[in-house]
């Protein structure tokens, strides 16, 4: 006897409670008028008894494992005690309605507590997240000290096969993956930043209504598809334009190289800085547009002078929200950039990113215990804490620059 | 004081520079769509070659039985083996005979036992049969391998491509609409590879993120908009966690699901339904948000009105806010489940790439998605696997334009309604 089964006798027992609530109710309603309508009542008596025993199930079934690991019929004693959970619900709520039972004002109360629980829910994932990624790496960490990590410039993964095998005990700095990782960022935020400004700065001030018609969504259609196909075009389009332009200049550059990924990231993140910016330089008050524009200065004077250095608190935020978006971008950088590390500044050369390293690290076999695949763990929570620390300086100056203004 | 024939010069450049951002923009944009179509659009057809077959009742059913269970066993191979050899009488020799059989797709026999299966009067009979070609024939009659390059830089060797040469003289070899695409699982062979199969797991796991980020989203929309006490400390956290949720990278929620689902819940690796979770966790935040700002535009007035009259709040939002803001919720939601769509990050670390043949049969059956088929093929360096990669973008990207295209008319009526 499986859950779903238990279920979906639970949810028929509700729909017949639903129907024999209204029933009562509609009797007492001949007499006298109700305090609620019958719906309510049948409404109320079906989400109670059912609440309770969903509830129940939700109990055993976490407690399930440890208990009653030895008994074979314990999903039929789970489903004996539920429906005599719902029943015995049902009676009690029954025996309730009445002219005056407020079974409205329950069932709000219920509702309103289900919305709660919702919203809630982010919490947990926050917490799920920080748990998870933490207890991991703490794992991590009793293997290989923070310090190695942290600071080891010698990034090789993998571990000995056998016990015995000599001198190969994996190396775990990942110093080359982190500048790898912020080399491709920087590269994509030398892309993106001035066209996405640029083209902002442009669509907000200068371009006709028609124009701006028809190229915002275009723009918007960048911002919607997939990295995969970006990460394929790099490969396929991209990459090999870069070698062979650099074959041709006498320059040696990898098929990998950090240039081919950097580049298509910048693309991918072009309209996100845009569409940032493009809020930002709105939100600029017109008096102080006008008020330039009054003494003389031209419009570019204007943008130059007046409006950058007043939206200029909004366009850095929204530019290190693009650097987060960077550094946490994975299937471009798995896909156009390398896998081995490489500690280089040369953006000709390989380098491989944390987010690659963490795909590599998980794709295949994994083994809890080892210490390969617990790095993928540190190195998801070295990423999150990095985006953390960029998005909430982001976010506080944004926030900050609008109270100005509104 | 700058003079102003400078002044005006430099605000022409400065106009220039953002006319010139905006071309490089779209001129990248329209590279990215033109590269991958005039790589893609020939995948839509597939090469067939056609085989006049000897049903030979001798192979097929020697006993005159015509039952389906003897019938099955019978070697189809030797069907197809006999009928390229009448057709090349002249070349001899059991590697050669190999070599010549190559040229045609090792599913032709499949295809045959299944036509056999429907038509079992045709045992006895001979009857010309459009076949799938292997894939090194299929490039070359795309145009991908070049006929002029020397033999040893070309796929197809001298022997070979004198064989197609009489094929094609005789009209033998034909294009048509590639079926094989949309309705077969992956394969290790590119011409018998097909996108069915990731297309089933990227909409059992979009179900399953739709069935759990949709209700759950609006309700916390609807509480943190509606219901939620101002100034107060749990309601702040919880806004601080959405926002912060929103711009989390995707990998990482492909870590809490390997960490809580796999790990701790022991729930199947590589399965829709996990995949399913995960999406929806990452995509609870856009529909949060999307769904908190429609609710926040839809009027005071409606919402008074209905409490003006005795409605109670919950009975206020339920029956006439939430209505109003419909168009707009979904507009959120379709944006939500497009990004959904699209993602592929948190899939490869809970496993969901593998090479899977089989087309999923429900949400636990291992399964990859459509984006995940497309980074397994870019990974091929075959040819075959080139295009394909490219065409399963195609279908993916149209499905990604119309669901935003389904948004953008739902927020124009939103709009329409409110206003």
């Amino acid at each position: 006897m499986n859950i779903t089964t238990i279920l979906v006798i639970i949810g028929l027992l509700g729909v017949s409670a639903y129907y024999t609530g209204i029933k009562k109710s509609l009797v007492l309603r001949e007499e006298k008028l109700l305090h609620s309508t019958p719906i309510y009542h049948g409404a109320i008596l079906a989400v109670n008894s059912s609440l309770a025993s969903i509830l129940f199930i939700i109990i055993w079934l976490f407690f399930e494992k440890n208990i009653f690991l030895e008994l074979s019929s314990s999903r039929y004693i789970l489903f004996t005690i539920s429906i005599l959970i719902f029943i015995l619900t049902a009676v009690v709520t029954f025996k309730k309605i009445k002219h005056e039972f407020k079974a409205r004002d329950k069932l709000e109360k219920i509702i309103e507590l289900f919305l709660l629980a919702c919203s809630t829910l982010a919490i947990l994932v926050t917490i799920g997240i920080v748990l998870s990624v933490i207890f991991e790496s703490n794992r991590f960490f009793s293997a290989i000290p923070i310090s190695d990590f942290l600071f080891g410039t010698h990034w090789s993964p993998q571990m000995p096969i056998r016990e015995d095998q000599a001198g190969s005990a994996g190396a775990f700095g990942a110093v080359p993956l982190f500048t790898g990782t912020f080399l491709i960022a920087f590269i994509a935020m030398c892309i993106a930043g001035p066209i996405g400004l640029m083209s902002a700065i442009y669509l907000s001030e200068y371009a006709s209504k028609k124009v701006r018609d028809i190229v915002k969504p275009l723009t918007e259609i960048l911002a919607g598809i997939p990295t995969v196909v970006y990460g394929f075009f790099a490969v396929v389009v991209v990459a090999p334009f870069i070698r062979d332009t650099g074959n041709y200049f006498g320059l040696e550059i990898a098929s990998e190289s950090a240039l081919a990924a950097g580049l298509v990231m910048g693309v991918m993140i072009i309209p996100f800085v845009s569409s940032i910016s493009d809020d930002v330089i709105n939100a600029v008050p017109q008096n102080l547009k006008n008020g330039s524009l009054g003494l003389g200065a031209t419009k570019s004077e204007t943008i130059k002078r007046v409006i950058i250095p007043a939206a200029l608190p909004g366009i850095i935020g929204g530019l290190l929200l693009a650097v987060s978006r960077a550094i946490g971008e994975t299937m471009i950088v798995v896909m156009a950039a390398g896998m081995s590390a490489n500690l280089t500044a040369n953006p000709f050369e390989a380098v491989t990113t944390v987010t690659v390293q963490i795909v590599v690290l998980l794709v295949g076999d994994q083994e809890f215990d080892s210490p390969k695949t617990l790095a993928a763990f540190a190195l998801g929570l070295v990423l999150f804490i990095m985006t953390l620390i960029l998005n909430y300086i982001a976010l506080h100056i944004v926030r900050k620059y609008r109270e100005q203004y509104d | 004081m700058t003079n102003l024939k400078s002044r005006l010069a430099k605000e022409k450049r400065f106009k220039f520079y953002g006319i010139a951002s905006i071309t490089l923009a779209l001129s990248l944009l329209s590279l990215l769509f033109v590269s991958i179509f005039s790589q893609g659009y020939t995948a839509f057809q597939e090469t067939k070659v056609q085989l006049y077959i000897n049903f030979d009742q001798e192979i097929l059913d020697p006993n005159k039985t015509r039952d389906w269970e003897i019938i099955k066993r019978s070697n189809f191979n030797l069907l197809i083996k006999n009928s390229v050899s009448e057709l090349f009488p002249d070349v001899k020799g059991r590697s050669k005979k190999r070599k010549l059989k190559k040229l045609i797709s090792n599913s032709a026999e499949y295809q045959l036992r299944d036509y056999v299966k429907k038509n079992i009067s045709v045992i006895g009979t001979k009857k010309k049969i459009w076949v799938l070609a292997d894939d090194d024939l299929d490039m070359l009659i795309k145009g991908y391998i070049n006929r002029i390059l020397p033999e040893d830089e070309r796929r197809i060797d001298n022997e070979e491509l004198k064989w197609i040469e009489i094929l094609e003289e005789k009209k033998l070899i034909k294009k048509f609409f590639n079926k094989t695409f949309f309705t077969s699982g992956d394969s290790s062979e590119s011409e018998q590879s097909g996108i069915l199969g990731a297309f089933v797991g990227s909409l059992f796991a979009l179900s399953i993120t739709l069935v759990l980020s949709f209700p759950i989203g609006i309700a916390t929309a609807i509480y943190l908009e509606e219901f939620a006490p101002k100034n107060n400390r749990l309601i702040d956290f919880v806004e601080v966690n959405i926002n912060n949720l929103a711009a989390v990278p995707s990998i990482i929620f492909g870590l809490l699901g390997l960490a809580i689902f796999l790990n701790f819940f022991e729930l199947p690796r590589s399965a829709p339904l996990v995949g399913g979770m995960v999406l929806s966790l990452m995509t609870l935040p856009t529909i949060i948000i999307s769904s908190r700002v429609s609710l926040k535009s839809v009027p005071p007035s409606i919402k008074e009105g209905a409490l003006g009259v005795g409605a109670s709040k919950i009975q206020a939002v339920f029956h006439h806010v939430v209505p109003v803001a419909m168009p707009g919720i979904l507009t959120g939601t379709i944006i939500g489940m497009a990004r959904a769509l699209g993602e592929s990050a948190p899939l490869l670390v809970i496993g969901m790439v593998a090479f899977i043949v089989d087309i999923p049969q429900s949400v636990t059956d291992p399964a990859t998605a459509l984006p995940i088929q497309i980074y397994l093929w870019a990974d091929t360096p075959e040819r075959g696997f080139v295009e394909r990669t490219s065409a399963a973008i195609m279908v993916l990207l149209v499905f990604l334009i119309f669901m935003n295209s389904l948004a953008v008319y739902l927020r124009k009526k939103f709009e329409k309604d409110i206003s």
